[in-house]
């Protein structure tokens, strides 16, 4: 399997400038949807934002997660986790029902609500860039290395050497290296991460092992129960005959006496 | 003959009737907004509320409230228990005209609906969503099989009636499981949000509550269409029956409570029931509607045997089911998105549409086919001089 691709994310090194996000609405030919960048919110015209929350700027967009939500919901399998680790989207599959958004546990799939043919958006780790060995646009545009593009081990090695570093700089915990099985993409934060509009309360199994211990049990409840049904109605008809002939002897019999 | 149904259709111009046809009026305005400005011009459904009324209430309400055809056909063909044959045929009408609702309401909520066949095609096991689409299709044809009878019988085609006769218990077995999938299933779509839903609703166990429920509401509807019908058209079903009906469901409601307590006591959230706050006074309403004061009512043999507190008891039983599918699919999630999401008029009006229409169809199909076997023992009784004069019409047209 080829070396899985990432991002990682680092908080105290964002100076807010929005160059990503200026990147990414040029690469996608996305339209101008907020005058003010960091105040802007991810939509389906908008793949990734710059938030701010006081004197610190954070970024949000989708995090490629490694057995993800998205992928196992959809119930036509329109969306993919790539071997290179991008999560795609494949419109022409989608029937839009919508619980690959329902589901997602970073709430990162938007909609396009107003569209008669409407189609799920969302970032997709410029997958045309990187399966051709390209930095995602976001990446190659970051003028501090808040966002660094590259190998998700190099990444996660990156990223632990860095708190291990700065103790005092950092908040002791990589968001995304165990976050509902993990993700492609990696964020460090000098606070903790519920602050910074991230969700904290995500078991580190992944979400998709619910569900698969309810449909697991699918096809011991169609062979037992199917069996069991069967049983019961062979059992009761007969029971019904025997109740009837009997009747119908004691009737004669009562009839000869 | 003719002069009879002239006189029949315009007596019928009523209150109700006339409250029903400004209700379809409004739907299918809402209909032709729907699908020429998209979803976002007519539901208040946004990137944080994916899922509103249309999936909580006719969805998820519309294929519990099915569910009387494949609990008493359970009864009636796979137990044998004959003397509840009469409530086999207007549960299965029910159930398959909740599964025709869930269709048609699945049009207006899919974004891409022309794409619906996709799911036969393109498969992925790992989707609840997956099975559930495949029991829609799979259950509403068998539904279709096992109503067929019903109408073969009207135009006397007794060739094709013994050819599927022979095939029905296979049919009715396939029924029953698919059903049993299909039920548990709509729970099983919200595991997945252990970390969005309110912990009074999330459970590991929410394929077992739907499916709980599911039976009793079933019952519930069935003793609530008797009573309607044995007003509007004079036939309805024995008392003694529904009284046992009641019983069990009773039964079914005092177990999947007890489940849902141990469940919340073994996982440790019995504490959310003393943080006071919407949640906590919607689940409780649920309980109380829908679960305490049927059973309460219940318990006292003097009400069981009135087809009035059935019929009461029935109502609560329905009204706290829909309000238990709703408190899953929206109540719980708001507080997590941080939008409140309350329906627009339009997908009101749309929902309000697709009941109404359930019902004339409902009322069209028992008043011309065998739906409540004609041959019961028991002496009709004449409500009232409407309900009267309605039966005679419906007899002179058999
Ligand atoms: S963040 Fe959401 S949309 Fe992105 S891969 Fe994970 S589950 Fe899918
Ligand atoms: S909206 Fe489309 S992509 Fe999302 S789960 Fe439904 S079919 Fe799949
Ligand atoms: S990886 Fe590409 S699509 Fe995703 S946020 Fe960056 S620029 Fe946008």
């Amino acid at each position: 399997m080829a070396k899985q691709l990432g991002l990682l994310f680092d908080v105290t090194m964002c100076v807010g400038c929005g160059a990503c996000y200026e990147a990414c609405k040029a690469q996608n030919e996305l339209p101008k949807t907020n005058d003010e960048p960091l105040k802007d919110h991810l939509s389906s015209e908008t793949y990734t934002v710059v938030e701010q929350y006081g004197d610190v700027y954070t970024r949000k967009m989708c995090m490629h997660c490694t057995d993800p939500t998205c992928v196992s919901v959809c119930p036509v399998g329109a969306f993919e986790k790539t071997a290179l680790g991008p999560v795609l989207y494949d419109a022409d599959k989608c029937i839009g029902c919508r619980y690959c958004m329902q589901a997602c546990p970073h709430r990162i799939p938007r909609y396009e609500w107003s569209s008669m043919n409407p189609r799920v958006r969302k970032c997709s780790m410029c997958y045309e860039r990187v399966k051709e060995g390209l930095p995602t646009a976001c990446a190659e545009v970051c003028p501090t290395g808040a966002t660094q593009f590259g190998e998700l081990d190099e990444l996660i090695a990156i990223a632990k050497k860095r708190i291990e570093d700065n103790p005092d700089t950092y908040y002791p915990h990589i968001y995304g290296l165990e976050e509902a099985g993990g993700t492609n993409v990696l964020v460090l934060s000098p606070v903790p991460f519920e602050q910074l509009g991230y969700t904290a309360n995500l078991p580190n199994k992944p979400l998709p092992t619910y569900t698969m211990a309810a449909l697991d049990k699918i096809p011991s409840v169609v062979g037992i129960g199917g069996v069991f049904l069967a049983g019961m109605f062979w059992l009761t008809k007969r029971k019904n005959e025997i109740a009837q002939e009997e009747q119908k002897t004691n009737g004669n019999n009562s009839h000869e006496k | 003959m003719k002069n009879n149904l002239i006189k029949a259709l315009t007596s019928k111009i009523t209150f109700w009737s006339s409250v029903a046809a400004v209700i379809v009026a409004a739907g299918l305005y809402s209909t032709f907004l729907r699908f020429t400005q998209g979803l976002g011009g007519v539901t208040n459904l946004n990137d944080a509320f994916p899922w509103g009324l249309w999936i909580g209430f006719d969805i998820l309400c519309g294929v519990g409230l099915a569910a009387g055809g494949f609990t008493i056909c359970a009864v009636t063909h796979i137990f044998n228990i004959e003397k509840f044959k009469p409530l086999t045929r207007p549960a299965i009408l029910t159930a398959f005209l909740g599964y025709v609702m869930v269709i048609v309401a699945l049009m207006y909520d899919l974004g891409r609906p022309w794409a619906i066949w996709h799911a036969i095609i393109m498969w992925n096991t790992h989707s609840v969503m997956f099975e559930v689409a495949w029991c829609v299709m799979l259950y509403t044809t068998v539904l279709f099989l096992e109503f067929s009878p019903i109408m073969l019988e009207r135009f006397r085609m007794k060739k094709t009636l013994r050819v599927l006769r022979m095939a029905l218990i296979p049919i009715m077995i396939a029924g029953i499981l698919l059903s049993t999938l299909h039920q548990s299933s709509l729970g099983s779509l919200y595991l997945i949000v252990p970390n969005k839903m309110h912990p009074l609703w999330w459970s590991m166990l929410l394929p077992v509550f739907f499916f709980l429920s599911a039976v009793s509401v079933g019952f519930a509807m069935v003793i609530f269409e008797s009573y309607l019908s044995a007003k509007a058209f004079n036939h309805g079903l024995k008392l003694p029956l529904l009284s046992q009906i009641a019983g069990v469901m009773s039964v079914v409601l005092v177990v999947n409570l007890a489940a849902k307590f141990i469940d919340m006591a073994y996982t440790g959230d019995l504490p959310y029931l003393s943080v006071m706050g919407p949640e906590t006074y919607l689940f409780y309403l649920e309980i109380l509607i829908g679960t305490l004061i049927p059973v309460a009512i219940l318990s006292v043999r003097k009400y069981r045997a009135s087809n009035k507190w059935l019929y009461i008891a029935a109502v609560l039983t329905v009204a706290g089911f829909v309000l238990n599918r709703m408190n899953v699919s929206v109540t719980s999630l708001e507080a997590s998105s941080s939008v409140p999401y309350f329906p627009t008029i339009y997908e009101i009006s749309i929902t309000l549409m697709l009941v109404v229409l359930g019902m004339w169809a409902f009322k069209f199909i028992v008043r011309n086919f065998p739906v409540f076997e004609a041959h019961e023992e028991q002496p009709k009784i004449i409500v009232d001089a409407k309900a009267f004069r309605e039966s005679g019409w419906a007899m002179q047209n058999k």
